[in-house]
């Protein structure tokens, strides 16, 4: 039985020099902000600290790369033997999710020298959700390296280190599961301390759970459309029963959050709000409209096998819990009167930047190291 | 395997809803801390201010703050704040309606507003700052910021519900901003400068019970009664004759997220003057208790990550041939 | 001395070195300046110069009751030109009891006449407060009471100008607890009169409203206490030099402490400015240059001008700040700040988000396609 191997092929084509020319473009914009500092290229303010820099790229793009977790939960906890082949691309995305994450907490951040004094013992201050976020999500990049070693091991021919790496393997995947479920869950925690500034729609003593279902959801369907979309790119048979399973779990997640909210909403009398002309109300709407679509169009065990259901579905699931997201973090928060936001051309260069680098990371990735699965068709012929 | 989905099912719904339930009934486990016995603070009367910004002046003389040059709705002017900011600390606003000619009133009135830290009871800031830049003294309840651990995240800028600490954008090195109530005068034996020039008493400085006793005595006057008002600090040498305002029934910071070090009484609604609506609950309590309650002591992570440590190495043992991967 | 002047034509200015015995120039001058400080074109300077030197010049009748004399040495102090020169000359001062030479009967019988054969045209001037204690005997002057005197003289006058915070107010004569019932002309009289308060008032406020009545044939401005708006339309914290340090909050505590004599603001020490309408701090005292006026020379000003505060309201007393609306420069609580969208900005979110749909929209339907395909329909 042969084991996942690497696409091979060239790596740059117009795409990936497109993207190239994109992260050359985040460059530039990223020297002036390290220059002058972050208003010289950020629309950020007193009234909107954190904009498009932490709600997308950290929130929803450390959310995005929760994929690796969630397989690996069902992989090596359930013991879902069918789910292993997707296991490497699902880290890989994770990893390059969570590094990108990374690299946007030290772009945003105002003194970036100092980033390493969370993990300071006397400055450490544990009752802040932001510091636990912080150590979380330094951890975990560490042990998403860490799982992603045996790929490179593999690659190199180190089969030794790679099985004494193996043995201990466990513990990081255990780690690896506790810690994503840990800081994706706090990260609708950092919102509370915000009190009314966030609105009734959104605030909640409930964020935490929101932000883990969703965020759970948001990594199968990460998963579903990079599943999706790779068997077509590279002409392979699509994987329907798994892509399928991983999707009826999302289709369950998405009603609990769903109903979660909704309930939560009427527990605190806050119904009514969702009927008032604001944006927040507009938001909530449009999310429950992206959750409601993996519902209704993955109703039927046939339907869960129909490859383009599936990928529609991920694909506003996923949209759902970005959404979500960039509400909660932007459009919900209201820090009082006067203030206007709404990221510069800075602020969407460098997100385009890390983004294009993501992929192009992912790209490059897959097709020199040992990541995808090989097709179905050879793996038994 | 259907008995392995539901479960599924069943642990994360239900393990959801309890910890929903848990959650909530545990948000007000904490509550809100109280103020320091000796707790330090200020009383800004906004009937007795007269706009002369002088306690602008003094700040930034005392605070070795530069000049500001904001482009206002008319004009452009050096030194006339917008706001507080990375180089003010304190401001004075003026709210006005119609000809704004009759000061604290409503219809065709004007009234002054200072903006500066409230040193909350239970802050906000302090509970959001992941690297213990603000801290709250433990005898006075100032409210301090420290540079040297201070990452830039802004954290705090976001949590505090009176939109008190400023960053400074405009710096490739930047900092945070806030009024730190002159605590690095106590030294000279000097208190807050804005209180101590202040020519009418409008600010005044002192322990936070005096200042409500003040707020008291100033509540239980009939408006237009003469009486005597301390100048600089409460209990202090200098003080002067004046005519008791008509206020407004709320004292505001006396309860707004568990109370504030820094109190306001003012002619005209407080709404007016941008000043928020807030719970008595303080939201750094919430957090905390939503923290505490999902990890106290650090129990269910390590209690969840041995449970997953023995499930995984069961399930790579049992699937690895020997010598081969898993 | 201004080079453009409006120049008439020659013979209207015929005479006027003679009888003034100042050049032309300094003459027009001195019109330019007069009519500046009413505060009217450049052009009235011509008609100003006209009133000045025609031939018919209005009888005065001046008054004193209880008073001391300050406002009368304060006009005698005026310098340019002297007021013997000009004023004596501009004007008929038919009656005058610090000035005129004579005396007892004759001094009375000179006013008398003056009355009668100007009647309803002379100018009065009341300097000093009238007592109503007593039947007003607290001060007669030739056996009348003052209250007489007053009702007498203004019977037949043309106008009426009190000069003086004593006659415009009551002044230093009515502090409490006012035993002689000291009034202001105004009270006796029982209408509003012209005011020119000030303990004493500065001698140009009085001059200049002499000229504006000849020249115009009325009286300024007034305001509603009947005072000249030229001269108390503002207060004096509006002008006061020391303004500055009042904004930055510099304030001397103590006659003599290193504000003080670095010349802050007076506010702390009970400056009434802030709540005295005058013209003080812009035409300063006895022409002697620069701070020449109580708050120049480190002094809280009294509020000598207003009625309830000089002589009633302590010196050190913290006044009140009479603003009437705030300056513009003071930030509005909630102002606009921050950035918002711009096209540019907009424009690309829309524009990578719509190629994120299309290609989504793209990749389903291939997708639907090759799915269709692998199932061979």
């Amino acid at each position: 039985m042969t084991g996942p191997a690497p696409v091979g092929g060239r790596i740059w084509n117009r795409f990936t020099i497109a993207l190239a020319a994109l992260i050359g473009l985040a460059i530039v914009v990223l020297g002036a902000r390290f220059y002058y500092g972050l208003g010289a290229v950020t629309n950020l303010n007193d009234g909107y600290p954190w904009g498009l820099w932490i709600a997308f790229d950290v929130v929803v793009g450390s959310a995005l790369g929760a994929g690796g977790f969630t397989v690996a939960f069902m992989t090596y906890i359930l013991n879902r033997g069918e789910y292993h082949r997707i296991i490497r691309p699902a880290l890989v995305a994770a990893l390059f999710g969570y590094v990108q994450a990374t690299l946007a907490v030290i772009i945003d951040v105002g003194r970036y020298w100092d980033v390493w004094h969370v993990i300071v013992p006397r400055y450490a201050q544990v009752n802040s959700v932001l510091f636990e976020v912080a150590v979380c999500i330094m951890s975990y990049t560490i042990v998403l390296f860490i799982e992603f070693t045996p790929v490179v091991l593999e690659k190199l021919g180190w089969t030794g280190a790679k099985r004494r790496l193996e043995k201990v393997l466990f513990f990081f995947i255990a780690i690896g599961v506790v810690l994503p479920t840990m800081h994706q869950s706090s990260l609708g925690t950092v919102l509370v301390v915000f009190g009314p500034q966030v609105d009734p729609i959104y605030q909640t003593n409930l964020l935490p759970i929101l932000f883990l279902v969703s965020c759970i959801g948001m990594g199968l369907a990460t998963v579903v459309v990079e599943g999706t979309v790779s068997a077509l790119a590279l002409a392979r048979p699509f994987e329907r029963e798994l892509l399928g399973k991983l999707m009826r779990i999302g289709q369950i997640l998405a009603a609990t959050f769903l109903v979660a909210r909704f309930v939560d909403l009427g527990i605190r009398g806050a119904l009514p709000l969702l009927f008032t002309a604001r944006a927040p109300a507009v938001m909530f709407w449009i999310e429950t409209a992206l959750f409601l679509t993996p519902v209704l169009l993955l109703g039927t065990a046939a339907s869960r096998r129909d490859p383009q259901r599936l990928f529609v579905s991920a694909l506003t699931m996923a949209l759902g819990g970005i959404v979500y997201r960039l509400s909660a973090y932007l459009v919900a928060y209201d820090t009082g009167t006067g203030w206007t936001y709404f990221p510069s051309m800075g602020e969407i260069v460098v997100t385009i930047g890390l983004v294009a680098a993501e992929i192009l990371a992912f790209i490059v990735v897959i097709k020199l190291l040992p990541v995808l699965p090989p097709a179905r068709g050879a793996e038994h012929g | 395997m259907l008995t392995r989905r539901t479960l599924l099912k069943v642990v994360a719904g239900g393990a959801g809803a309890a910890a929903a339930t848990s959650v909530a009934g545990t948000a007000h486990a904490r509550g809100n801390h109280g103020m320091p016995e000796k707790a330090l603070g200020l009383l800004y009367d906004g009937t007795l201010c007269i706009g002369c910004r002088a306690c602008i002046s003094a700040c930034k003389s005392a605070n070795d703050m530069p000049a500001e040059h904001t482009a206002l709705a008319i004009g452009d002017y050096w030194d006339a704040p917008l706001d507080i900011s990375g180089k003010t600390l304190n401001v004075i606003k003026c709210w006005k309606s119609g000809t704004g000619t009759h000061k604290d009133q409503v219809e065709n009135g004007f009234a002054f507003t200072k903006v500066s830290c409230m040193h909350c009871a239970d802050p906000s800031c302090v509970s959001a700052c992941p690297v213990s830049a603000m801290t709250k003294d433990p005898t006075t309840g100032i409210v301090k910021y420290n540079i040297e651990p201070c990452i830039g995240c802004r954290y705090c800028v976001a949590a505090c519900p009176f939109g008190v600490p400023r960053f400074t954008f405009d710096q490739a090195f930047p900092k945070i901003s806030k009024c730190q109530l002159c605590q690095h005068r106590f030294g000279e034996g000097k208190y807050a400068a804005c209180a101590e020039v202040c020519p009418t008493g409008a600010t005044l400085y002192g322990p936070v019970a005096d200042l409500k006793a003040e707020v008291a005595r100033r509540r239980s006057l009939a408006p237009g009664t003469r009486t005597t008002f301390p100048r600089g600090r409460v209990g202090g040498t200098d003080s002067y004759t004046g005519t008791v305002g008509k206020y407004v029934d709320h004292v505001y910071g006396e309860r707004e997220i568990g109370g504030t070090q820094v109190m306001h009484l003012s002619g005209v609604p407080f709404a007016l003057l941008d000043k928020p609506r807030l719970p008595d609950v303080a939201p750094a309590s919430v957090s905390e208790s939503i923290q505490h309650a999902i990890y106290y002591g650090l129990l269910a992570p390590f209690g969840f990550l041995a449970a997953l440590s023995l499930l995984a190495w069961r399930s790579i043992r049992r699937e690895t041939p020997p010598g081969g991967e898993p | 001395m201004p080079r453009d002047l409006p120049i008439s034509p020659p013979d209207e200015l015929a005479g006027v070195e003679e009888r003034f015995g100042l050049p032309r120039r300094q003459f027009l001058g001195f019109c330019v300046g007069l009519a500046a400080a009413m505060g009217l074109p450049r052009s009235a300077a011509a008609a100003v110069a006209k009133a000045l030197t025609s031939a018919r010049r209005p009888s005065v009748i001046w008054l004193h009751f209880q008073e001391c004399t300050g406002c009368s040495e304060s006009l005698l102090r005026a310098e340019h030109p002297t007021l013997e020169k000009l004023i004596l000359d501009v004007i008929s001062l038919d009656y005058h009891e610090t000035l005129m030479a004579a005396s007892g009967h004759q001094a009375e019988a000179a006013r008398l006449a003056a009355m009668q054969a100007n009647k309803g045209k002379y100018l009065l001037v009341v300097e000093g407060a009238i007592p109503t204690g007593a039947n007003g005997a607290y001060c007669k002057i030739g056996g009348h009471t003052a209250i007489d005197l007053l009702k007498e003289c203004a019977a037949d006058a043309a106008a009426v100008i009190a000069i003086g915070s004593c006659a415009s107010w009551g002044g230093m004569p009515s502090t409490s607890p006012n035993p002689t019932g000291a009034s202001s002309a105004a009270e006796i009289l029982g209408k509003t009169l012209l005011n020119i308060p000030g303990c004493p008032p500065n001698p140009y406020n009085f001059l200049t409203t002499v000229v504006h009545y000849l020249t115009l044939g009325k009286l300024p401005e007034l305001d509603d206490k009947g005072r000249p708006r030229f001269a108390y339309g503002r207060l004096i914290h509006e002008n006061c030099e020391r303004r500055a340090h009042f904004d930055a909050g510099r304030f001397a505590i103590e006659f003599g402490d290193d504000g003080h004599r670095q010349g802050w603001c007076l506010y702390k020490l009970g400056c009434k400015g802030p709540e005295t309408y005058a013209n003080c701090p812009q035409i300063l005292f006895g022409d002697v240059g620069t701070g020449s006026w109580p708050v120049g020379t480190g002094h809280p000003c009294i509020g000598c001008t207003e009625k309830g505060i000089g002589f009633a309201r302590p010196i050190h007393a913290l006044a009140e700040l009479l603003t009437v609306t705030p300056p513009t420069q003071f930030a509005r609580p909630g102002e606009p700040q921050g950035h918002g969208s711009t096209l540019a900005t907009v424009g690309t979110i829309a524009a990578v988000g719509g190629l994120a749909v299309g290609v989504g929209i793209r990749l389903a339907k291939n997708i639907g396609k090759r799915s269709d395909e692998d199932s061979g329909s």
